[in-house]
């Protein structure tokens, strides 16, 4: 009986994944093979798709504008198969639409839908929370400002407000946080994002030069600098349909792997602070230095800008940076372990992290979270191990959890990713060295030549999570459309639910434990 | 607390003894150096990302480069970035170097306000505006208050409200939706105050010029106090920089 059951179940999803175009990670296909659907379809499809296993879920919606038209194009990540669905719908003379909101049936679709409502002025009906998310210079409604945002507000004689920023007490980057509190307890917290807005996807397609696409992909967010960038060339030689040498996916593997131990020890050295422990906020702050300067070492830039170029790089590795790279690897570790034994062992320290800021399971699977913050909540979505592109492909990665969802566990899972990550990169090491490949310059403009009339979707594991960009390509090969998603993008409502009915007090911690991106947000 | 202090020991020595002599080894980039040799120029001018080299004369502008290295990569013969990370100055033009010009960044005296000296010599706190940065600049700011960098023993330090501030320090391009964020924080820092601006990307909207999201009048309406040039700038040109600009002898 359950095996007709679940083969009845197969049989549907197969149907159903019939009416997607599937592609893998970094492959370019043409525009015009991605289906059309008339709305109707397209939603009950998606919705029927994500519904049915929660190995799917959407890596990004956005429209694509064309003359009076939109193409809405939606991507899925099909975990079993590692395929990414490619779906959409076209909105005829788009100024003004309505149409039924997704997120009615799927929660995690509120973002992007509100993406699209803000930039193209789209009402979606029934979206519970149809509100802008960063102010883009060219949205529909210029009415809108930042400073009339819809907050949400609850009344009562006993309750108060409490608004944070945009400029907040550290040297960190801009966000308003509004805070409803009844006495010390939080009820309701709203971050507002949008002050960070820079009009990154408009300088994408302004400025035309590799050179000045690739630099713009560094700074989308400086703390991510060689993930995003990483992403991009790929998708630059995915619509070049250049391979590159295994060796050059290595090195950007190694590149990485260490951005990750460099922020990842960073936010244990906040989090110290958070909880007032002096020893491992100073242990784990001098910790990162060695290896940011490993980077400065290769490129000459702390946080790795101007290491990842398409097709080639400026700074190839060398055996002097392999040797260097192991043996500070081994002096890292031993400090590490022994500060980390001692914190993740001290009761007040324990005390003050367990059982704070929980988001559970299926709020995380609801709000569609990725990257640190799902794998804290016990989801398994990593795209080095679901979509592995570069060195994830042939070295295989295996995704490490933990499943209280509180700021503990967040903070375990960094020490956690953190020694995986050394044990990878020693490996990777380990294969660099057995490759004699050359490692070519960088691509020039006159010799690249991209795919006419293309899309393609790049898809890499960043520090944070899931990192997506996208690019369309005229009948010319010019590139018309670029589309970028930071993490953060959905895991700022994980932080807005892991703030209920918690003390204000702790709200530094919580945020520390998160340390989501406004920039990567905002674009 | 055995055990404590045993950790603390296995950390060493963290802190740079002397800030004003520490040096950053290569291949960090620094102020370039750019000879008379021929090389391709309109090639050079057309591969930088931010339009800083122009050609007559030839010319690498500090407060538009990224430092990203693409010029000294393709013409290693004209252009090589040494070492050197004092790039501080509190005059805009002397951020531009030269083709066969050797000389040190350095910040003109007569310029400096007296009051700059005689009250924040000793003791300067500043406000930190993130005006659209991207985080890396933040980062690197926070690192001149860690044990390595230690600024705090210059009696330099962030702090949490404009009113307790003597200056701000800009980071980013300044966004359109920071704008009046940014002038109510200046605004509310009381007088004598400096600016300095942080980065490539405050000094000139860096990869973000030409933006339609950027509104940067700020910038041109006050007189700044401090260029501090990189993408983002090294925790030695921060704190040097300040250094020069409040003592006269260091």
């Amino acid at each position: 009986m359950n095996t007709s059951i679940n083969e009845l179940r197969k049989k549907n999803i197969q149907t159903l994944i019939k009416k997607f175009v599937s592609v893998k990670n970094n492959q370019a296909i043409e525009i015009q093979s991605v289906p059309i659907l008339n709305y109707t379809d397209f939603y009950t499809t998606v919705v029927d798709i994500i519904k049915s296993n929660d190995t799917f879920h959407c890596v990004n919606y956005y429209a694509y504008p064309q003359k009076n038209n939109l193409q809405c194009i939606i991507a899925i990540a099909d975990d079993e198969t590692k395929n990414i669905l490619l779906l959409s719908h076209i909105i005829e003379n788009a100024k003004k639409k309505k149409l039924e909101s997704i997120t009615q049936s799927i929660e995690a679709m509120h973002i992007f839908e509100r993406e699209i409502a803000e930039n193209f002025g789209i009402y979606f009906e029934n979206h519970p929370w149809l509100k802008p998310i960063r102010y883009p210079h060219n949205r529909e409604d210029t009415s809108q400002n930042i400073y009339n945002y819809p907050f949400y507000e609850i009344e009562g004689s006993q309750l108060h407000q409490i608004g944070v920023g945009p400029i907040h007490a550290g040297v960190i980057e801009p966000g308003h946080f509004r805070f409803t509190c009844h006495g010390e307890t939080v009820h309701h917290l709203e971050i507002q994002l949008g002050w960070q807005h820079r009009g990154i996807e408009t300088l994408f397609l302004q400025k035309t030069k590799l050179f000045q696409r690739n630099t713009l992909a560094e700074n989308i967010a400086g703390d991510t600098s060689i993930g995003h960038s990483v992403v991009f060339c790929s998708v630059i030689e995915a619509l070049n349909g250049s391979p590159i040498p295994q060796k050059l996916e290595l090195e950007r593997t190694i590149a990485m792997e260490l951005e990750r131990i460099a922020m990842h020890t960073a936010d244990l050295a906040n989090l110290s602070i958070g909880i007032a422990y002096q020893l491992s906020a100073s242990v784990y702050a001098a910790l990162r230095t060695p290896i940011i300067n490993f980077l400065q070492s290769w490129c000459g830039n702390r946080f790795g800008k101007s290491l990842i170029r398409a097709n080639g790089t400026f700074h190839p590795f060398s055996l002097i940076l392999a040797e260097n790279i192991l043996k500070l690897l081994h002096n890292y570790e031993k400090k590490f372990d022994q500060m980390s034994q001692k914190l993740f062992s001290l009761p007040s320290a324990i005390l003050r992290l367990k059982g704070i800021g929980n988001v559970t399971k299926t709020q995380a699977q609801q709000i569609g979270a990725v990257g640190m913050v799902a794998r804290s909540c016990g989801i398994i979505r990593d795209i080095r191990a679901s979509h592995p592109s570069m060195a994830y492909v042939y070295n295989p990665y295996f995704t490490s959890i933990t499943t209280t969802g509180d700021v503990f566990s967040r903070a375990l899972l960094r020490r956690m990713e953190i020694k995986k990550s050394i044990r990878y990169i020693q490996s990777l090491i380990h294969l660099w060295k057995q490759n004699n490949e050359t490692i070519p310059s960088p691509i020039l403009d006159e010799q690249l030549s991209l795919k006419k009339e293309h899309i393609a979707f790049s898809l890499a594991e960043g520090w944070r999570g899931e990192i997506v960009h996208s690019a369309i390509t005229d009948s010319t090969g010019k590139i018309i459309h670029y589309k970028i998603k930071d993490p953060s993008l959905h895991n700022w409502k994980a932080l807005e639910i892991a703030l209920r009915e918690l003390e204000i007090s702790d709200f530094p911690i919580n945020n520390k434990s998160f340390n989501l991106s406004y920039c990567g947000n905002d674009l | 607390m055995i055990a404590e202090l045993k950790l603390l020991k296995l950390q060493g020595k963290q802190y740079i003894p002397d800030i004003t002599k520490a040096t950053i080894p290569p291949p960090f980039k620094g102020k370039p150096i750019i000879n008379k040799e021929p090389a391709d120029k309109d090639l050079l001018e057309s591969i930088c990302p931010t339009n800083a080299i122009q050609k007559n004369p030839f010319s690498i502008d500090l407060g538009k480069c990224t430092f990203c290295g693409a010029c000294a990569f393709y013409a290693p013969q004209k252009i090589t970035f040494t070492n050197e990370h004092n790039m501080a100055t509190n005059v805009r033009e002397n951020l531009i170097i030269t083709e066969g010009e050797e000389n040190h960044i350095l910040l003109n005296e007569a310029l400096i306000r007296k009051e700059i000296r005689s009250l924040f010599g000793r003791s300067l706190k500043l406000r930190q505006i993130c005006a659209a940065g991207d985080n890396s600049t933040e980062l690197e700011l926070n690192a001149t208050e860690n044990v390595n960098f230690d600024m705090g023993r210059f009696g330099i330090n962030f702090v949490a409200s404009p009113r307790h501030a003597d200056g701000i320090v800009i980071s980013g391009p300044l966004s359109v939706n920071m704008a009046e964020a940014t002038q109510i924080c200046y605004d509310a820092v009381p007088n004598p105050k400096i600016i300095i601006l942080a980065g490539t990307d405050a000094i000139s909207g860096g990869i973000f010029q030409e933006s339609p999201a950027l509104k940067r009048e700020f910038i041109q309406k006050y007189s700044i106090d401090l260029y501090v040039p990189g993408n983002p700038p090294h925790p030695l040109t921060f704190i040097n920089g300040i250094l020069k600009l409040i003592r006269k002898k260091m």
